[in-house]
């Protein structure tokens, strides 16, 4: 059962990796809506660096959003999810592999890429810590619950809207507990409550979406 | 009486794959009902019918893809949903798509594909590609090859090990003559050592007549 997780975390790997662009577009995207924020508003830091902590995080989430739709996509369109469906091993653990390869080439970048963005929207260096650690536990929810409107919507021929439509409502914790940690942090308070908050969702997430993705795609491929 | 029941019950563990009174409904119209067939290990079977009849249909239900809208599909004498993971280790499901990835090379589709079930190993991978004429095509991505060779990357499954019960929607698509026989002459040896085959395809199989059984969906009886 290992030897067949590892196979596929490579086979998602190289998948990926054939092509980058996909990977690259919601990079891209989180790093242009972020800098769009400091030319709309004007240069002046104190202001940009009170709204940094929803920025960030709104930025985040589409952009986390933008990479889920196609996630599910070409496996339905080629077959593979009916062979997924048919395997003798547990389909939640399939997934669970295949998002978590699809976060570690995607959303793991996304969080690497936020400091520098977020020392461009002017925020002082003592809160990158939390900005990171923040992003690194949120963006796996934010992958995972995504990777269950995306098993819904795989069947439809426009399901982008709909994902969002369907998704972005159930982001609305993360998004409070991201951006209120990063608030508190620039005001110096203390943020282990967020965090661990923020810890405890994404246990909740890895281990209950799985099941919900693997019971939306069971529904998808029926169709 | 204990003869007759033992007799009964010898039977019962004889027949694979069993429907009864199968009914089948797609966007409210009824394509089929009341269907009885059984699949013995060994046999072959061809489903007829026109477009639309419900042929694609009718092999999804016995794969457990999709449900029925009336009777049940028995395997090994128990109804399939109350044992997903035994059907899943005894079917080899190949369906108009055949989970072919077309970024990945036929060898690492192969790999993948077979790890659901048995594992093959490097040189029965390339000895199965050859069996089906890719030979020299073994790390070329798939997207590459022509709408045949992927047909035959799918169908190269079929000469590794794995299941014994086949179910291949319109396997002959896009074939070539050579390729048609030869899939043929493979599928009556598949049954010939114990296997067995439902199938559906709108190309007369030539094959013996005695050697195959033809279950038409306008008539709603296997003869």
């Amino acid at each position: 059962m290992l030897r067949l997780c590892i196979l596929l975390f490579k086979r998602e790997t190289r998948l990926l990796f054939r092509r980058p662009m996909e990977l690259a577009n919601p990079l891209v995207f989180f790093a242009l809506v972020i800098s769009l924020f400091p030319l709309a508003i004007g240069p002046e830091s104190r202001l940009l660096a009170t709204i940094a902590p929803g920025v960030v995080w709104v930025a985040a989430l589409l952009a986390v959003l933008l990479s889920l739709d196609g996630l599910f996509r070409s496996d339905y369109e080629d077959g593979s999810l009916e062979q997924w469906v048919l395997a003798p091993q547990p389909l939640s653990l399939l997934v669970l592999i295949k998002v978590l390869a699809h976060w570690l080439c995607s959303g793991l970048a996304l969080v690497l890429l936020s400091p520098l963005l977020g020392l461009m929207l002017g925020l002082p260096e003592r809160t990158l810590g939390v900005l990171l650690l923040s992003l690194l536990l949120g963006t796996p929810v934010l992958s995972l619950l995504g990777a269950v409107g995306a098993a819904l919507t795989v069947g439809l021929k426009r399901g982008g809207l709909l994902l969002a439509l369907l998704i972005l409502p159930l982001y609305i914790p993360v998004l409070i507990l991201g951006s209120g940690a990063l608030q508190a942090s620039l005001q110096g308070l203390p943020t282990a409550g967020y965090l661990w908050w923020l810890a405890s969702l994404m246990v909740l997430a890895v281990s209950l979406a799985p099941l919900a993705i693997a019971a939306g795609l069971k529904i998808s491929v029926a169709e | 009486m204990g003869e007759l029941s033992k007799l009964a019950r010898y039977r019962v563990t004889e027949t694979l794959l069993e429907a009864r009174d199968l009914a089948c409904e797609r966007d409210l119209r009824l394509l089929f009902a009341q269907l009885n067939f059984a699949v013995q290990p060994g046999e072959l079977l061809q489903v007829l019918g026109p477009n639309g009849s419900g042929k694609t249909s009718l092999l999804r239900i016995l794969a457990g893809l999709m449900p029925a809208a009336g009777g049940q599909v028995l395997l090994n004498g128990r109804a399939i949903e109350t044992q997903r993971s035994e059907l899943a280790r005894q079917l080899l499901w190949l369906g108009h798509a055949p989970g072919i990835k077309g970024l990945l090379s036929a060898e690492e589709n192969l790999g993948w594909l077979t790890a659901l079930h048995e594992g093959a190993s490097r040189e029965q991978i390339w000895q199965a590609l050859a069996a089906v004429g890719l030979r020299g095509f073994e790390d070329v991505p798939c997207h590459t090859l022509s709408a045949g060779q992927q047909r035959r990357v799918g169908l190269a499954r079929l000469h590794l090990p794995g299941p014994k019960l086949w179910i291949l929607d319109e396997p002959f698509t896009a074939l070539d003559v050579q390729a048609v026989a030869a899939l043929e002459q493979h599928l009556q040896q598949h049954c010939a050592h114990g296997g067995a085959v439902i199938l559906t395809t709108h190309h007369p199989l030539a094959l013996p007549a005695d050697s195959y059984r033809r279950l038409d969906l306008t008539q709603g009886a296997a003869c």
